[in-house]
């Protein structure tokens, strides 16, 4: 009785559930609403970043050409024999390339217009048309009407003047962009696919200059990297988790492995260039120091993901090999390493991806430089993707800044696929219990 | 199969290790000034196109940082050259001498402008550098004529000088730790600084106590005299942008405002965008620096070691290449990068001085 009399003076329960209701709803709402906001912060900073990277880069994968009837006569060539390599490579060609700019423009005369007329086209077009006489030692003689690279003013003056009504002059001056204008009409000028980007490595020439030598750098480093890193990082994973005694030894080198994950990169970058450099006397620039220096910092990384991934595989897994007679070698490689495997090859990918992208320590080592020739092995000098696009992004040229966003957008490209190849493995070889 | 991957693995690791440090390193390296990079690694580029040799490698170390390398020792795993937006220092000759490094050929290889510049939107600006040195000096002498220094109280251009516009102080520019601020500081702030009689005294008051005997003194002076002409303002005026030129220039185009110090292969690149304010009623121009006009440039030099040629392969003809007409003369292609060039006697000098590999002597 007296509890009914008090329930009715006071308000019930569901009441007072009932009143703040609509202030719960909004609550909710408001709380949802936060978490959509920031990742519409997220995507809006994404597309910004994007937008901006290709409509800069997008251009850079194309490259004008430009026609030119090139009279390979051997006297002007200089080639006597043409069976002497020396000859071949040796021959004028330069030479032939600014006669056929003359005979194009029979108008121009006086020094400095010629000289202007000669940059028309890349100054590497000398060593591009060697190439093709070396491959077809034929066309000495005869007349070609061949296509040879704009020059990295010129290219650009193109691309913008395509573009829209708003003309980039650059450096061309009036009398240059009146050639332009004249080849244009004459369908003297194409723009195609730009292949050298793909094909060569570094060039102080923008027309010239290609990402390939900075790909295959980063390919060997990581190969560098991923064969030190990944056997050390596991085995340290598989002793600390399955035969490392419990006590303060352990608990300290634990406590060091999870603090080097944090540490700064170029610390290791200091520490490679007095032990790899110092020490052991290696030279610098070297994809083998610096695969060595990113092992340093990426192998934090893969013990802890490792040690992740053991702990992971239920101990009944465990107790039923060693039931059934294993010894404990063999529980680990055939059963504990192959359940772990998904977990710690994601962590290994991420890790090179971070690895991937990391310029800072390989500053130290000699790696941030101007390098021309393609690697082809882990002892020849080479740079980086990350490296590269640094490195162009402070090149005082016009046409480098549509470079720089290109080698961003394939650096991005190296990353998504890593990324996906992680994700790939990890649905394809994931096993739930 | 771990174990046998993981002891393959360390096994190849220290082979190619030991087989790197043994074999003789067949290609130059070059380090140095990121003002000399954009010119040495075009002479790189067209030497290992052009000859057998390998293509050189050029790092782009900063000055002060590549000579550290350069005279870390003898031997493959130091570099073999070294460029320099300035001249060495005696200090760094002994610093190499310590270490081995006795015979060293000195090249000086043209001049770099540095430019103040702003946005084409803008006008074109007339400075002396003078009003350089008042407008970014942390200290300067009182505006009342006094003979002492108070903190820069300037904060429009007009302040500094009537005949300038009304707007902000506002310079974009390096930090302490690049060359060009070091050089900026030197030619620029120092030429204006030295235009007070007073402050100048300073320094020959410095040169007097040497004479006489008295260093501490001497240096102390030297110091109070450098303080005073090289120190930039803290404020806020001067905006420390970055080692990244291109993004002083990108910067300058967002801001018609302010002012970017850079050097003249950027204004050369992106004379579409911004303009070179004119010093001492000289524009920034390729002429006018080359026959020095210009107040503020500075010479270019590179460094080789003696003793590494004959070890590794191709430095005489890296040298030839990079003092050869077609590369470092008034046609040549690093003036097309906007390097300018030498005069002609001091040019012939230079490639005569080479070809005989004379050492360097402060």
């Amino acid at each position: 009785m007296s509890s009914n009399t008090q329930s009715s003076n006071k308000p019930s329960t569901i009441d007072l559930v009932n009143k703040n209701l609509a202030k719960r709803y909004r609550a909710e709402k408001r709380f949802r609403g936060y978490g959509i906001a920031s990742i519409l912060f997220g995507l809006i900073c994404l597309v910004f970043l994007f937008t901006d990277i290709i409509g800069k880069g997008y251009t850079a994968f194309v490259q004008n050409y430009i026609q030119l009837e090139v009279q390979l006569d051997a006297d002007t060539l200089g080639i006597s024999d043409i069976n002497d390599p020396n000859q071949v490579a040796m021959a004028n060609y330069m030479g032939v390339i600014k006669r056929s700019l003359r005979e194009r423009f029979p108008e121009v005369t006086g020094r400095r217009d010629k000289r202007k007329l000669y940059a028309l086209v890349s100054n590497g077009s000398g060593f591009d048309l060697r190439k093709q006489m070396e491959a077809d030692p034929e066309i000495l003689g005869t007349t070609q009407s061949l296509w040879f690279m704009a020059d990295d003013d010129v290219d650009t003056y193109i691309k913008s003047y395509s573009k829209d009504g708003k003309v980039f002059t650059g450096r061309t001056d009036e009398m240059q962009q009146g050639w332009i204008a004249s080849l244009i009409e004459a369908d003297q000028v194409e723009s195609r696919f730009n292949t050298v980007f793909f094909q060569n490595g570094d060039s102080r020439e923008p027309e010239q200059a290609g990402i390939r030598g900075a790909i295959m750098g980063s390919l060997f480093t990581m190969l560098v990297t991923l064969l030190l890193s990944f056997p050390i990082g596991v085995a340290a994973a598989v002793y600390l988790e399955e035969y490392a005694p419990k006590n303060k030894w352990t608990d300290l080198i634990e406590v060091n492995i999870n603090n080097l994950a944090a540490v700064p990169s170029i610390i290791f970058g200091l520490l490679g260039v007095a032990i790899f450099i110092g020490m052991f006397g290696m030279p610098r620039s070297l994809p083998l120091v610096g695969g060595m220096v990113l092992t340093l910092m990426t192998l934090p990384t893969i013990i802890i993901s490792s040690r992740a991934a053991i702990k992971a595989v239920p101990p009944s897994i465990r107790e039923a090999a060693l039931g059934i007679g294993a010894s404990k070698m063999q529980m680990i490689l055939h059963h504990v390493l192959p359940l772990a495997m998904p977990g710690m090859l994601t962590g290994a990918i991420i890790g090179l991806a971070q690895a991937l992208g990391e310029t800072a320590p390989l500053l130290m080592i000699g790696m941030v430089a101007f390098i021309v020739d393609v690697p082809g092995g882990v002892t020849d000098p080479a740079t980086v993707l990350p490296v590269q696009i640094f490195l162009w992004s402070d090149s005082p040229e016009r046409a480098f800044v549509e470079r720089t966003s290109a080698a961003i957008m394939v650096l991005l490209g190296f990353l998504i696929v890593m990324n996906a190849l992680a994700v790939w493995l990890r649905k394809r070889l994931e096993r739930r219990w | 199969m771990k174990k046998t991957l993981l002891t393959a693995a360390l096994a190849a690791a220290t082979l190619a290790g030991t087989q790197v440090a043994s074999a003789a390193r067949d290609y130059i390296t070059v380090v140095g000034s990121s003002t000399v990079y954009p010119f040495a690694t075009v002479v790189a580029e067209r030497f290992g196109k052009g000859t057998n040799f390998k293509t050189p490698n050029v790092e782009s170390t900063g000055s002060g940082g590549g000579l550290k390398l350069f005279c870390n020792g003898v031997g493959q795993e130091h570099p073999d050259v070294t460029n320099a937006s300035r001249r060495i220092k005696a200090s760094e000759v002994d610093r190499c001498a310590k270490n081995g490094v006795n015979d060293i050929v000195e090249v000086l290889i043209g001049y770099d402008g540095i430019v103040l510049a702003n946005s084409k939107k803008s006008e074109q600006i007339t400075l002396s550098r003078r009003d350089i040195f008042l407008a970014l000096a942390k200290d300067v002498p009182n505006p009342n004529g006094k003979e002492e220094l108070v903190p820069n109280p300037y904060k429009t251009w007009k302040d500094v000088n009537p005949a300038l516009p009304a707007t902000k102080i506002e310079v974009l520019g390096p930090p302490p730790t690049s060359g060009t601020r070091d050089a900026f500081a030197e030619l620029a702030l120092e030429g204006g600084c030295k235009s007070f009689g007073w402050i100048k005294d300073i320094k020959s008051q410095s040169k007097k106590a040497k004479k006489a005997g008295d260093k501490k003194l001497s240096k102390s002076l030297k110091k109070k005299y450098k303080g005073i002409c090289h120190t930039v303002r803290e404020d806020g005026p001067y905006v420390e942008a970055g080692e990244n030129d291109n993004l002083i220039v990108q910067k300058l185009n967002a801001n018609p405002a302010a002012l970017g110090v850079f050097g003249f292969s950027f204004l050369d690149q992106n004379a579409d965008k911004v303009q070179g304010s004119l010093i001492d009623g000289q524009e920034p121009t390729f002429d006018s620096i080359a026959d020095g006009s210009y107040p503020v440039s500075r010479p270019l030099y590179f460094y080789v070691k003696k003793a590494h040629i004959g070890v590794t392969p191709g430095i005489t003809e890296y040298l030839a290449e990079f003092t050869s007409e077609k590369a470092f003369g008034p046609e040549g292609y690093l003036t097309e990068k906007g390097m300018i060039p030498l005069g002609d006697a001091k040019r012939a000098q230079v490639a005569a001085d080479v070809k005989g590999l004379k050492n360097l002597s402060l």
